[in-house]
């Protein structure tokens, strides 16, 4: 039998604390099969994997969901990380915000918040994210996060409905006070990938949004910082998934389960939960931590491929979701023979009007449809 | 080029600590981490706000003596440090 890769510790910690969300947005990062999630940990569980996390030297802490602010012990949950010395991060819609709560969380030792936004437009924000409200209060929620002192990081979700708005976007992040900017355009997995025609941009909206972009850095060299993540189908090279399989990433869904990564709940393996041990096992010992790490379980091209170790051979969810094998390469690769997928993908999205009918919106009852519609 | 009398501090939006598991200084900022060498983090490691250039240099100097290019070594990294937007001067 192969020798297993000496195994490097967790740097970054993603603790999903709730599915549970206000808003529907199409292309939410969360599995589809969310709905058949165990009931979610306690306080004391969370106590338990972030002591345990930071002990294998996790650093970087993200508070995510759903929508994180739901929990009511989010302000205990935050305290305990500065205490254990984690640079922790807010990652929320803004809704359920308030100045109070900004106040209290930084008493707390919050160090940042990143509030995502869906557009510059109440309209489109509300068709994305079925809340009419939302907007408005997310302007003023990102003013009050300034005025604590936060670090102010938005982030964007692009798509073929709001890519053509960059300039707003980039101009009203500005107006905020916004001290880094993230552009990331959806990547197909979860919802966006059920979305996918309806939200992949075309390569002339993609364009024309990278040059913006571009234009607006050459034009403010010392100003907010922009992050432009393009949708890795119109790569011709995949990803580095979270840098390798269970290298540096660990995320912890809110029953407790632990992935390698946020999307991981998807892959046919038994993953390990936190209720029945502890996360130095889980990282250092499970069978499905260990299925993709190294390099011993790839097939070709990967496998002879001298750019495995800069890719990694790419994202094994996307493998999965487009092959239905996860240890394939990722079809983003053109050395893939399963590249024909995302081709006829990008054909698609720049051929044809897509419009929001027939967008499926990430809520709970859609989301058990789908889990009886595979049973 | 960095005046030596100017004095250098840690942006607020950046946290320096030290990481056991890792051995090595790190920083930490909006969902990112830094991993330092030894020489950078320790030079940041005297970043204070208080301390001048020419204080850090002085205080390094004497506490690693055999070392010749600490002078040349900390103005080269308050550069970086600045490009990099870790440290502002005032």
């Amino acid at each position: 039998m192969a020798s297993l890769p000496a195994v490097s510790p967790p740097l970054w910690l993603l603790a999903e604390l709730t599915y549970r969300c206000p808003l529907q947005c199409p292309y939410c990062s969360n599995p589809v099969e969310l709905a058949s999630a165990g009931t979610e940990l306690s306080t004391d569980d969370w106590f338990r994997v972030l002591q345990q996390a930071r002990q294998m030297g996790a650093a970087q802490l993200g508070f995510s969901g759903g929508e994180p602010l739901v929990r009511q012990d989010l302000e205990l949950l935050v305290a305990e990380a500065r205490r254990l010395g984690f640079y922790s991060n807010l990652i929320t819609s803004g809704v359920g915000l308030t100045s109070d709560r900004v106040g209290s969380l930084r008493e707390a030792g919050l160090d940042h918040i990143q509030i995502s936004f869906q557009s510059t437009d109440s309209d489109i924000s509300e068709l994305l994210s079925g809340s009419r409200k939302a907007f408005a209060h997310k302007l003023a929620m990102a003013e009050a996060v300034k005025s604590a002192g936060y670090p102010m990081v938005l982030n964007f979700v692009l798509h073929r409905h709001n890519i053509d708005q960059i300039e707003q976007i980039i101009d009203l992040s500005h107006a905020l006070g916004a001290d880094y900017l993230e552009l990331a355009n959806a990547q197909y997995h979860g919802w966006a990938l059920l979305n996918r025609d309806e939200l992949m941009p075309s390569r002339e909206q993609l364009k024309r949004a990278e040059k913006t972009t571009n234009a607006w850095r050459e034009a403010h060299p010392d100003d907010m910082r922009l992050f432009f993540v393009v949708p890795d189908y119109y790569e011709e090279r995949p990803k580095p998934c979270m840098n390798g399989w269970a290298k540096m990433f660990l995320a912890i869904a809110p029953d407790g389960l632990a992935l390698p990564c946020h999307s991981a709940r998807s892959l046919p393996l038994e993953f390990p939960n936190v209720r029945d041990q502890d996360i130095a096992a889980i990282w250092n010992e499970s069978p499905a931590f260990n299925a993709y790490r190294g390099f011993d379980w790839m097939q070709e091209p990967c496998r002879s491929c001298p750019e495995k170790e800069q890719d990694f051979g790419g994202c094994r969810c996307q493998a999965f979701a487009l092959t239905g094998d996860a240890s394939q390469p990722d079809p983003v690769c053109t050395k893939s023979d399963q590249r024909s997928q995302v081709d006829a993908a990008l054909t698609a999205a720049n051929c044809h009007n897509a419009t929001s009918a027939s967008m499926q919106y990430r809520t709970w009852s859609a989301s058990q449809s789908i889990i009886a519609s595979t049973q | 080029m960095i005046d030596p009398a100017s004095i250098p501090q840690l942006n607020k939006h950046f946290r320096l600590q030290w990481e056991e598991a890792q051995d090595c200084y790190v920083l930490l900022y909006p969902e990112g981490m830094v991993k330092l060498n030894e020489s950078a983090g320790l030079i940041l490691s005297y970043v204070d706000g208080v301390k001048t250039v020419a204080n850090i240099i002085a205080e390094l100097t004497e506490r690693f003596p055999q070392v010749d290019s600490i002078a040349s070594d900390i103005e080269e990294f308050m550069a970086t440090a600045s490009a990099q937007r870790w440290v502002a001067f005032s």
